[in-house]
């Protein structure tokens, strides 16, 4: 079984420390919840995992199946098997949804086999369309150009059309749930829902609980100031809906106190 | 369908960049003078107008200053240019007729295959001559002109002279003035009222030998109601000395005609390419230019419309990619001369490894021209830190009620678009590539699929090694 293992892990963007020995373990077939005010680092993890060159790894190891990531580009991170999907997709005016998942699934292709030709074109439209039904999305989609003048729905849904082609072994959604309202909540946990299994494994990153309505999870755990301070099962989100996190800036806050004003993420 | 790979199979990325034995039947001094012009004529048998031509454009050429505007042509060494390179006895009819080494030279570009597939005619200049020339039998039935410049001015002496020269004159810029004199090789284009050419005209342009000069005059009648797609390209081999083109280019479209010209221009990066194009246009007629430009040293090149009809149309798609040691001075002008005419100006250009990429481009609203409508829209896209890009963009109006727009972008392939596309699986120069592909996405759909196919290969093999 495919895992992703965060071992003590310190992330600096220039001179600011922002996770400061963060220690996770997310198995395939497992949802877990990550929560957390903002500024407490979460965004900050999801690009320091996925290999963004201005996040540096100080201290610690991100493993995958035993295997250290930390020198790896986020392309050989995503043909391992990782996946986030954005908070803020990024546009890419010119290039068709279409264009850029049959270039991305040929990327894969080719990292496992160099001499691969490629996906024929009939089996990417096949494949494509497949996961388009299974996402509810209109097949017109396929020939927009990525993110360029999506509304904030489509631009995750996009994220989940992604997800669902590329079918990573762990993926981590940011904040997923941010700018949308709420039947378009809905559609996306419904896309996640869609291919969970036991193949997958899934960090679902937020700020509120409204989410995990929709997306159970196994495990929540609370992040506070670059470190995960509490963790539990599905009800410690639902503490967290009932009373905010005051309690835990008052529980974890003072020795964190100057960190937490200076860490922005 | 021709795919991608059918079309491309067995040419490897240096397929430009081969050289064959100089093999010339004629090669005039190094340097140019009156007695370079007076061989030229000569050589071509040409009517006494035409020599007094040459030489009064030689005349105005030694007297009218460099352009001190523009790119830095201060490298540029005239005494070490062949003027003129004869390569063969005589243009064939059929490719058997071209010189073998010559014709294995376009075999290896594509150009006879090409035209079994998809065109309606092909001209193929090699040095200072065109060495081949066919059009499709239905449509020379159908009155279609489509020859070699030299053959245009012998047979059809009248038409020839009354339009030669009356696009751009002799004193329109140095360089036009340089043409006018020495020019040699080109197409003579005539479509007949109402005649609609399906497939496109290709014109391919080829410098073989070291310091050539390649001068091609082309001289293009859309005549009322007709419709046609000229294409031109052009490559030559890498050398350590400059090679220099400079070609000049008239069109004539007549009254509901529609004409678009294409240039995929790929010269290798010691040329000089000074190229003057314009296009008359009448009333109710539409001029597109679709200008690429992604080879030579130093490119000077704007292609422009004068609409001088009513409710002429005036259109100019200018890509440029300038990498390392290269400077693309491209864009366009539009000069907007008769009522209720309307033009769009769309610039895309790339800069890479330290290459510069100016626009330059001039919107001209005379003051009988009213109710007139332009567009201009102008977007760059770098790199990297080192490359450049500039914008020169300018705006002359003097009618009333005239409705222009123009906007300009620079951006950069941000470190978070490659993030985003390397998270997918694509790496760094996949990435990169894909930006950029997106990025003349605009322009590419304009071609037709062969060349835009072709189009992509090329931006790929430009963006080849260009990360890390």
């Amino acid at each position: 079984m495919a895992q992703l293992e965060i071992k003590n892990l310190h992330v600096c963007i220039g001179e600011n420390e922002i996770i400061k020995g963060l220690d996770l373990v997310v198995g395939q077939g497992e949802i877990h919840a990550l929560m957390g005010p903002n500024g407490s680092g979460k965004s900050t993890l999801a690009y320091a995992l996925m290999g963004h060159p201005s996040y540096q790894v100080t201290a610690g190891d991100i493993l995958f199946d035993g295997e250290s990531l930390l020198e790896m580009a986020p392309d050989e991170r995503s043909h391992l098997g990782m996946f986030l999907a954005f908070q803020y997709p990024v546009a890419i005016p010119g290039v068709t949804v279409a264009n850029f998942l049959r270039t991305a699934i040929n990327g894969h292709r080719q990292a496992k086999n160099p001499d691969d030709k490629g996906m024929p074109i009939p089996e990417f439209r096949k494949v494509l369309k497949e996961k388009m039904d299974l996402l509810q999305m209109d097949h017109g989609f396929a020939g927009r150009y990525l993110n360029d003048g999506f509304s904030g729905g489509e631009k995750k849904r996009a994220e989940i059309l992604q997800m669902a082609t590329l079918e990573p072994r762990i993926a981590i959604l940011d904040e997923t749930d941010s700018g949308l309202d709420i039947d378009a909540l809905r559609t996306v946990a419904e896309g996640v829902n869609a291919l969970q299994g036991p193949d997958l494994g899934v960090l679902v990153i937020t700020h509120y609980q409204r989410l995990l309505n929709y997306i159970k999870p196994d495990y929540v755990h609370v992040m506070f100031s670059g470190m995960i301070v509490e963790s539990g099962g599905p009800e410690l989100a639902l503490q967290l809906e009932e009373q905010g996190y005051d309690w835990i800036r008052e529980k974890h806050g003072e020795a964190n106190a100057v960190s937490a004003a200076t860490g922005d993420s | 369908m021709t795919t991608d790979k059918e079309l491309l199979k067995g040419i490897d990325e240096n397929r430009w960049d081969f050289r064959d034995p100089d093999t010339h039947v004629f090669k005039s001094r190094k340097g140019l003078g009156a007695d370079i012009v007076r061989q030229i004529s000569e050589k071509k048998n040409e009517p006494e107008w035409m020599l007094d031509y040459r030489l009064r454009a030689l005349a105005h050429f030694e007297q009218r200053p460099m352009p001190e505007w523009g790119g830095d042509l201060s490298q540029l060494n005239l005494d070490e240019i062949y003027f003129y390179t004869k390569p063969a006895e005589a243009e064939g009819r059929t490719w058997d007729e071209v010189p073998a080494t010559i014709k294995d030279t376009f075999d290896k570009l594509g150009i006879p295959e090409a035209e079994q597939k998809f065109l309606a005619g092909v001209g193929a200049q090699y040095e200072s001559e065109m060495v081949y020339h066919s059009l499709q039998e239905h449509l020379a039935e159908k009155g279609v002109i489509f020859k070699s410049i030299e053959h245009g001015l012998r047979d059809h002496p009248d038409l020839f002279r009354e339009v030669f020269g009356t696009v751009i004159p002799i004193e329109d810029n140095k360089f036009a003035a340089l043409n006018s004199a020495v020019w040699s090789g080109g197409s003579f284009v005539y479509i007949p009222p109402g005649v609609t050419v399906d497939m496109p005209l290709q014109a391919y342009f080829r410098v073989n030998q070291p310091d050539q000069g390649q001068f091609e005059r082309t001289l293009i009648i859309a005549d009322e109601g007709s419709q046609a797609h000229y294409v031109e390209g052009c490559t030559a081999p890498v050398y350590t000395s400059d090679s220099f083109h400079s070609g000049v280019i008239e069109i004539i479209v007549k009254k509901g005609a529609r004409f678009r010209y294409t240039t995929i221009q790929n010269w290798s990066t010691n040329m000089y390419n000074l190229v003057t194009q314009r296009a008359m246009v009448h009333e109710d007629a539409k001029m597109e230019w679709v200008d690429a430009n992604l080879g030579s040293k130093l490119t000077m090149k704007y292609p422009s419309c004068y609409l001088i009809g009513e409710r002429a149309h005036g259109e100019i798609l200018s890509m440029a990619f300038a990498s390392k040691d290269q400077h693309q001075d491209t864009g366009g002008k539009i000069i907007h001369v008769a009522p209720n005419t309307t033009s769009k100006i769309t610039s895309k250009s790339i800069s890479r490894g330290g290459g510069r990429a100016s626009y330059r481009g001039l919107l001209k609203v005379y003051e009988q021209a009213e109710n007139s409508k332009s567009n201009v829209v102008c977007d760059a896209l770098l790199l990297d830190e080192a490359s450049r890009s500039d914008t020169y963009p300018y705006i002359e109006i003097e009618a009333k009620d005239v409705t222009v727009g123009h906007e300009a972008s620079v951006s950069k392939v941000g470190e978070e678009q490659l993030f985003y596309l390397m998270s997918r699986g694509l790496t760094e120069e996949a990435a990169a590539t894909m930006v950029v592909a997106g990025f003349i996405e605009p322009l590419v759909k304009e071609l037709p699929m062969e060349y835009a196919i072709e189009m992509n290969r090329l931006i790929k093999l430009q963006m080849e090694g260009s990360i890390g």
